[in-house]
């Protein structure tokens, strides 16, 4: 009778079709959907991330595999991380290896805009600069993405389980954890640098991200233990739900955001930690680079050939700002607190509506 | 006549939010005299909490005011904080709404007494401490040498709030602005601080602001009454005036949805649904403990307890908090598991149940809990809440599920529009209603309702009641009412069963309890309602002092 009544109103005029479009059932996953979508600067973060790791890996091609035996798919650009350019660029003011990338336009500075043969420069021996840091920047890419996923799922299962369950389940987890914090993630790391020699970047991060989840799993922990004491969890399982609903549908949307600022950061300190550890010589070793190992090989370089310090700086920055907005878009639209601003346009339209009661 | 303590003249407050003024009360005009009582009333948001707070400037920095306050006859718009801070607690004490929180936790009551009085007065610690032990004294609460070196977390709820008076009361003040002082308390309890206050007032003659939403209490204590309502003044008059008089048809409103004792025509239950059928639920002997933690002993929160409830009908249960009400409801629902006795809902022993086992009970059960703030999941969509119990039974599914979450949303008379609102979106009034709709998504034969009122205002909690009353008439489920309440259960219940300290005091018709109450306690407890009616409260009180 009600799906009768409601195509009728579909055809009635536009006012009804409003009424009926807000009475349209929607769940939690299409309404937080929605309000990302609605989230700008998270969007405009979503859409720069995704051009600029189909730009990094599409530059440089992706190349897999050891020495002996490489998968490679070249890129679009013609020099790779191992060409050296015998011809060393020189800029007017006579400095050798000096970005020839010109973003400034002739009626500015007189030259005009041009990309050059070296766009970001030459290092020491004269490697191509963009090479270096397109082939950096994808390696901190998949670090981060890695850790981030690994952390992320370890930290939120063991938090949610210790802190939903309790008891046995919890002492053991939780000393587990306890034994993970005391082993310095540095010391295994350089141990197992030693043993195994350089296992490339995707064993590093996954390694990484074995030991990064304990501090997220404390703070699920204890979110989960205030959350399940809270009278919706008990009307979630009056209502028939088991643990596993309970938990990932009713608890866990109310711990999202402390997870997603948890990970953030996670994500945003972990091109420092492999940079640390490619220090050591476990996981990016030369001739392959990573943008934590550009900016520490060059960090005295600064004040002579600042570019060094520059781009691999600037694609870390960029980087890691979007996955901090894209988070913070990702824990708004999980907040049903979290309004969207009013606009303007929100307030005329108020006004209007009084002026015509 | 003598000089008023306070007088307030065309007083306003705004609030800046969002970049607009909202004006939170609007031209208050209003005077207290000495030993006199004046009761601002109104419901939540009426702006009776922020009148009161801003008398001393004690609003957040959002907050603009104008027109004028004279705390005897000195300006307080637009003081120094100097003159301020001089006026505060000396000249206007306050007691506020929740003794545990507005006590500081890490300090001894006396202490905090010699604090009040050692910042107002050139005064040495000996003789404030004895002042502080006089003031324990007068305010009766037991022992007071030793009461002077408790903490606040040692004390009952009605010692902790009388350890506020006492603070309140340190430096003699003119004014005392009370501001919810009995709303967190029980019955009998509220009637012995009302009594105390009331003693307090005669003895020492100063005036006395109440802040209240409870008819009962105003009727009680108050001399002058103030009716609020979005920031303005609707009524200003003597009790009697208001009570018996009131001009504003929203002052009768109010009072006729203010539950009355006894006034309620007898509820009785039909023969076909009568006692021949299957009770719904049966408690036998029911004992339910917490089990210990740590270095605290095991407690045994109900033992004993024998209660029958039969198709259609409502039991209403009434104690004191602490009595092990809510606990009896958790575990009629398979919350909580028994620790002895036999505990029977729908047919189905589920006294030593396992989780697999409670879930074919869900079905037929359902609970209203006491906070709807909290019973709600937060990041749920209405919809999808009262739509859970549906999904989970495999009752219905995408479209069928819409459409009954449609009619439950129609039945308890919220806008179908409503669905993907989150409950913060909502009034209190709003949510319960969801947690009813949802509670009867299943059409549940047994229905526990925990408290579900007394979060809500009065003229809320009337049309509640009468929503769940139609409810009940129409599906004919069987409801355990749990309250604190008695007038509320006057007005749903067929029976009444009465509890104290985890045993059943006495159960009974609800006639039989209320009108002719065979246990002392019950009496106790009868008696010390207040009803909103000065002159009948007068004589209830009176007669209740001298049965003491």
């Amino acid at each position: 009778m009600f799906k009768k009544k409601s195509k009728e109103l579909v055809s009635q005029t536009g006012e009804n079709a409003i009424a009926n479009k807000e009475t349209e059932g929607l769940s939690q996953g299409q309404i937080v959907r929605r309000r990302f979508v609605r989230h700008r600067a998270a969007m405009i973060s979503l859409v720069s991330l995704i051009f600029m790791v189909l730009f990094v890996f599409t530059a440089s091609g992706i190349h897999l595999g050891n020495e002996t035996n490489p998968i490679s798919f070249p890129g679009w650009w013609n020099w790779s991380i191992t060409d050296i350019d015998p011809n060393l660029t020189v800029s007017p003011e006579g400095i050798v290896g000096a970005p020839t990338l010109d973003i400034l336009p002739s009626f500015i500075d007189g030259t005009g805009m041009a990309i050059g043969a070296h766009p970001f420069g030459q290092d020491d021996i004269g490697l191509d600069y963009f090479a270096l840091v397109m082939r950096g920047a994808q390696q901190s890419i998949v670090v981060m993405l890695i850790i981030g996923l690994i952390a992320a799922f370890i930290g939120t299962v063991v938090g949610a389980v210790t802190g939903y369950f309790r008891g046995w389940v919890d002492a053991v987890l939780m000393r587990f954890t306890d034994f993970i914090i005391t082993i310095p993630a540095i010391i295994i790391g350089s141990v197992i640098g030693f043993q195994f020699g350089n296992l490339g970047v995707i064993f590093l991060a996954t390694y990484l991200g074995l030991f990064s989840w304990t501090g997220l799993s404390r703070l699920v922990r204890g979110e989960f233990l205030s959350l399940r004491e809270r009278e919706f969890v008990d009307a979630a399982r009056v209502a028939g739900a088991n643990n596993a609903r309970i938990v990932f549908k009713h608890i866990l949307p109310n711990a999202v955001g402390v997870i997603i600022v948890s990970v953030t950061l996670l994500m945003s300190g972990a091109i420092i930690t492999e940079s640390a550890l490619s220090y050591l010589g476990f996981g990016v070793v030369p001739p392959d680079v990573s943008l934590g190992l550009l900016i520490s090989k060059y960090q005295d370089s600064f004040t002579t050939r600042p570019w060094l310090f520059w781009y691999p700086g600037m694609f870390i920055i960029a980087i890691a700002l979007c996955i901090n907005f894209i988070g913070d878009g990702l824990r708004d639209a999980f907040d049903p607190r979290q309004k969207r601003r009013i606009t303007k346009k929100d307030r005329a339209e108020a006004k209007l509506a009084k002026a015509r009661a | 006549m003598s000089e008023p303590i306070l007088k307030v003249s065309n007083y306003n407050i705004d609030f800046w939010v969002d970049g607009v003024w909202y004006p939170a009360a609007i031209d208050m005009n209003f005077e207290v005299k000495p030993g006199q009582v004046l009761a601002i009333v109104g419901e939540s948001g009426s702006g009776k909490s922020t009148t009161a707070m801003g008398l001393m400037s004690l609003l957040a920095s959002n907050a603009r005011t104008s027109g004028s306050v004279q705390v005897k006859g000195v300006e307080m718009v637009g003081a120094s904080a100097t003159t301020l801070r001089q006026y505060r607690g000396k000249e206007v004490a306050y007691i506020f709404q929740e003794p545990m929180t507005a006590l500081n936790p890490v300090y001894t009551i006396g202490f905090q007494i010699v604090e009040t009085l050692r910042t107002h007065f050139d005064m040495g610690p000996k003789e404030a401490k004895a002042r502080a032990v006089e003031l324990i004294t007068m305010v009766e609460i037991p022992n007071p040498e030793a009461s002077f070196d408790k903490y606040p977390h040692q004390l009952s709820g009605g010692q902790r709030q009388r350890a506020m008076i006492a603070q309140a009361l340190a430096c003699d003040p003119g004014l005392l602005v009370a501001d919810e002082p009995t709303t967190a308390l029980d019955v009998t309890v509220q009637a012995e601080i009302l009594d105390l206050m009331r003693n307090l007032r005669d003895r020492l003659n100063s005036a006395v602001l109440l802040i209240t939403h409870d008819m009962g209490v105003v009727a009680d204590l108050a001399d002058d009454i103030l009716v609020m309502k979005d920031g303005l003044t609707l009524e200003y008059g003597t009790a009697d005036q208001i009570f018996n008089r009131p001009n504003h048809p929203y002052t009768q409103a109010l009072l006729a949805s203010v539950p009355k004792l006894g006034t309620v025509a007898a509820r009785t239950l039909e023969p076909s649904e009568g006692k021949s059928a299957a009770p719904v639920l049966k408690l036998e002997n029911v004992e339910i403990e917490y089990p210990k933690r740590g270095r605290i002993p095991a407690f045994k929160a109900v033992q004993g307890f024998n209660l029958e409830i039969y198709p259609g009908e409502i039991v209403g249960l009434v104690g004191e908090s602490g009595s092990g009400k809510t606990t009896i409801g958790r575990a009629a629902i398979g919350l909580l598991p028994i620790s002895g006795g036999k505990l029977e809902v729908v047919g189905q022993d589920i006294s030593h149940a396992s989780q697999k086992d409670l879930r074919s009970i869900r079905r037929q059960t359902g609970i209203v809990f006491q906070d709807p703030a909290s019973s709600l999941n937060p990041r749920l969509p209405i919809g999808e809440s009262i739509g859970e119990p549906l999904f989970l039974a495999n009752i219905a599914k995408g479209d069928e599920l819409n459409r009954r979450v449609e009619d439950l949303l129609d039945s308890v008379e919220l806008p179908r529009s409503y669905r993907n609102r989150y409950p913060h979106e909502l009034s209190g009034g709003q949510r319960q209603r969801v947690g009813i709709a949802r509670a009867l998504a299943l059409t549940p034969d047994l229905l526990i309702a925990d408290e579900p009122t007394s979060a809500l205002d009065v003229s809320v909690q009337a049309r509640f009641l009468e929503l769940l009353q139609g409810l009940q008439e129409q599906l004919k489920f069987a409801c355990l009412f749990i309250s604190h309440d008695l007038a509320v259960v006057d007005i749903l219940s067929h029976r009444i069963a009465v509890m104290q300290n985890g045993r059943l005091v006495e159960v009974g018709n609800r006639d039989d309890i209320l009108k002719r109450p065979q246990e002392e306690y019950t009496k106790r407890l009868i008696s010390a309602v207040p009803v909103p009616d000065p002159e009948l409260q007068r004589i209830r009180r009176e007669a209740r002092l001298a049965a003491k």
